[in-house]
């Protein structure tokens, strides 16, 4: 498994710098299918600040990567998010000025085991190898005037295609990065997942996937079994 | 052999002891104080052990709403919580319960990936010493630890050495412990691991792959008190290092109001 070479760019910070925050729930209908359940145990409240996870290096895989499907998991969730690529540090950066710290955008293909319950970090389910797909390309901030109005469009061919807007987040992208570097430092080429909608198509072994965006462009990915070599 | 990445005088070097603190590879004898200490390795993943020592468990059980224990409890975090040696970490004001975590780090040497446990030795490059900061006041029950806790900027301290696996006998048989300001407050031994080494290399392998320069903090026993801004936390593990961090606030980091949370509602 070798992680691929970052992607790259014609502006300033040229390159991602392969570090990855997804974050989970910004979606008010993904916390409002829960129900009650969010105010139960072991939840006990909704969160209150944004609720972050580390997509880590294994993770990383370029557009048109194919990903192993494990064994123990019949399908793989096929989360799209927007990725907001950082521009330099980001500490304690109010929403007003966010805008001047990010470089540009790009999709995520945030790939994970499905699991229902998010009391505990659930690696296991979101730090596949290949799990986090970048790209196609990452396009200038101004390329899209308006990110919190940007449709999504992912297909599973068999499965049908589902539209999803960026728009109706708890957190739109100026406030995300406000309350995200209120508590850590972003840095240059960092990206920072908007969020996954509420109803992630699902995919599984020999299925392809894209996720379209008109200002972006369509980034594709495919999934396979596990092979025993892989893993011996 | 034991390894450091220190910068000095422009340049970062790698450095090993020497009987008057440091010696460059380039030659030059240097004090502890005299350069700038860095995580002693190029880090890749960061993974992190909770309640990986069973007084630990015990000691927090009073807030866990879930004591089932059915797999290891993992979490990432980011490369801006990285520390060195001797450096400061921010303790935000009007917080109540900032504490340290005394752990040994695991460095991966070679690729792992479905790694059975008789094997998972073979991919441990060394060790060093690691205070992991949490900020409990912050603690949700969202993917708990949730990184607003864990992922503090300045808040994973590693080093001061990198310590070769094979200057190690056991790992599993290490005293470890914790002093504020000169008192020990937190002490315990590796042994008392709930999952050990080649269990967690095992687990962890066996969904994603292990690279060199990832490193898994295999978490903390009992024992985690508050510390304040002044304080001098000594992390050490006998046979691996002694890590010394002090807690400094927010006036040098010219904060005027805590930042909130304002989109909550």
């Amino acid at each position: 498994m070798q992680t691929p070479p970052p992607l790259s760019f014609d502006f300033a910070p040229w390159r991602l710098s392969g570090t990855v925050y997804g974050t989970l729930l910004n979606d008010p209908a993904a916390l409002a299918a829960l129900g009650d359940a969010a105010h139960a145990a072991p939840y006990k409240a909704p969160p209150y600040a944004p609720v972050l996870y580390v997509k880590p290096r294994n993770t990383l895989a370029a557009n048109g990567a194919t990903t192993a499907v494990p064994a123990s998991a019949p399908a793989l969730e096929i989360g799209a998010s927007l990725g907001i690529v950082i521009s330099r540090a980001t500490c304690r950066t109010s929403a007003r000025h966010a805008m001047a710290h990010v470089a540009g955008w790009t999709l995520v293909a945030d790939l994970s085991v499905p699991h229902n319950s998010f009391y505990r970090p659930g690696v296991r389910f979101k730090a596949l190898d290949g799990s986090c797909m970048l790209g196609p390309r990452v396009v200038p901030l101004h390329a899209i005037p308006d990110p919190d109005a940007l449709t999504l469009l992912v297909s599973v061919p068999g499965s049908g295609a589902r539209n999803f807007t960026t728009g109706g987040m708890q957190r739109r992208v100026t406030q995300l990065i406000q309350d995200v570097s209120a508590f850590m430092t972003l840095s240059a080429g960092d990206v920072l997942m908007l969020g996954v909608k509420a109803g992630s198509p699902q995919a599984t072994v020999g299925d392809s996937f894209t996720i379209e965006c008109a200002q972006i462009g369509t980034l594709q990915g495919h999934l396979i079994a596990q092979t025993l070599e892989e893993v011996a | 052999m034991n390894t450091a990445r220190v910068a000095y005088a422009g340049a970062i070097h790698e450095a090993h002891p020497h009987a008057d603190g440091l010696q460059l590879a380039d030659g030059r004898v240097l004090r502890e104080h005299d350069v700038v200490w860095l995580p002693p390795f190029e880090v890749g993943t960061i993974v992190a052990l909770g309640l990986n020592y069973a007084d630990h468990v015990k000691e927090l059980s009073k807030e866990l709403t879930v004591t089932s224990k059915d797999e290891p409890l993992v979490f990432l975090k980011g490369p801006g919580a990285l520390l060195g040696h001797r450096g400061m970490t921010r303790r935000p004001d009007g917080v109540n319960f900032m504490h340290y975590e005394c752990e040994l780090a695991v460095v991966i040497g070679a690729t792992a990936r479905g790694v059975q446990q008789a094997d998972a030795m073979r991919h441990v490059a060394g060790y060093t010493v690691c205070n992991d900061y949490a900020i409990r006041d912050y603690l949700e029950n969202w993917y708990r630890p949730n990184l607003r806790v864990k992922n503090r900027d300045g808040g994973t301290v590693l080093g001061p050495w990198f310590v070769d696996a094979a200057d190690v006998p056991d790992p599993h048989r290490l005293s470890l412990r914790t002093i504020v300001n000169g008192k020990v407050t937190q002490s315990g031994n590796t042994s008392d691991m709930v999952n050990d080494i080649p269990a967690l290399i095992a687990y962890l392998s066996g969904f994603m792959t292990l690279q060199a320069g990832d490193v898994i903090l295999t978490g903390t026993p009992d024992g985690v008190v508050n510390v304040n801004v002044g304080d001098e936390i000594v992390t050490e593990i006998d046979g691996v290092g002694r890590l010394v961090n002090t807690i400094v606030g927010d006036d040098s980091f010219r904060i005027q109001e805590p930042p909130s949370c304002a989109s909550n509602t």
